[in-house]
């Protein structure tokens, strides 16, 4: 029977136990997962059975990484979201903790765009560090992501997006984000991307400001493959500020929304 | 003429177009994307649209913050 090991095919013959095959393959392996579950007792091994054999606290290899990292994904989740490309225009509050959870959920490409920097007026809400004020924010958002899944391949974009240049940058997406900070910003990424591409779905946001109950902020489907997170109505504005807890809220319905979307599902 | 603006009816001049019906409901051009017979529009078409009895309009608003 065939089965898979640390992502490879092998033979092995029936009646052959889950231990027998990793003293064989593996023996200081201490976390064995079979079919996305640790495993502590042994077992008999089945056709078609994905087994990951690793160390605790060694450092793995790439194939060892992919390996593990997708025995964690949910199956059947993973190999949908693995061949899917999302644009995100704009990784401030919103598009860098949305950049940094599709990217921990494992999908596969991301297109990224902004002009700015990394500043330290960012670091109250923005996915990114002291050592990286002065980065371009698509650079150090690349770097970040590296260090997080190294199998997503970023495309970073560093450059403000107009009408002119969107239909070029974000034509292969499967998914849009609109995660803009400048409200005559979001409203052109909105109308001229689905204008441009009708057919594909576009996730936006409006309204995380201040400190509002969480509970507030929503998913909904404003238009035809349009779909906003926020409460729709804290703007942004003197006396009421953009603060982490909010602009993470929205930035993980967006994220989450983007998921339901790869899969099929309305968000 | 009728509309259908954001799912609620909604009695309006002839020839009016979509620039003329943001500056009658005070919405900032720059705030709102509008979505005219499941068509989403881009700004440089608002001026130039008119809009015809029994158009169903969604004009939805945007705050700024990110």
């Amino acid at each position: 029977m065939q089965i898979v090991v640390n992502e490879e095919f092998f033979q092995v013959e029936a009646g052959v136990s889950l231990f027998e095959l990793r003293d064989c393959q593996k023996p200081n392996a201490d976390l064995v997962i079979v079919n996305g579950y640790p495993v502590d007792e042994d077992q008999k091994l089945k056709d078609g059975d994905r087994v990951v054999l690793l160390c605790h606290g060694e450092q793995p290899t790439a194939t060892d990484l992919e390996a593990l990292m997708r025995a964690r994904h949910t199956p059947g989740v993973h190999e949908k979201i693995k061949n899917s490309c999302v644009g995100i225009a704009g990784v401030g509050g919103l598009g860098s903790n949305i950049a940094v959870a599709l990217a921990r959920v494992g999908v596969g490409k991301l297109v990224v765009a902004d002009f700015d920097l990394v500043e330290p007026s960012n670091l109250n809400r923005q996915h990114y560090f002291i050592d990286q004020i002065g980065l371009p924010k698509v650079l150090a958002l690349r770097d970040l992501i590296a260090r997080i899944n190294p199998f997503v391949e970023l495309k970073a974009i560093h450059e403000k997006i107009t009408s002119v240049n969107l239909p070029t940058y974000f034509s292969g997406v499967d998914v849009m984000v609109e995660a803009f900070d400048v409200v005559a910003q979001k409203t052109m990424l909105v109308s001229h991307f689905l204008s441009n591409f009708p057919q594909i779905p576009l996730v936006a946001a409006s309204g995380m400001a201040g400190y509002e109950p969480a509970n507030s902020i929503t998913t909904r489907k404003a238009a035809e493959n349009l779909y906003i997170c926020g409460d729709a109505v804290t703007a942004v504005e003197p006396g009421q500020g953009l603060l982490a807890p909010r602009v993470g809220i929205a930035a993980h319905h967006q994220a989450n929304a983007v998921l339901r979307l790869l899969l099929g599902e309305e968000p | 003429m009728r509309l259908s603006v954001n799912g609620q009816n909604r009695e309006s001049p002839e020839l009016i177009n979509i620039l003329e019906l943001l500056e009658t409901l005070e919405l900032n051009p720059e705030r709102v994307v509008v979505e005219l017979n499941r068509d989403i529009l881009t700004a440089d078409r608002y001026a130039d649209t008119r809009l015809r009895d029994g158009d169903t309009l969604e004009l939805i608003q945007f705050v700024g913050g990110g």
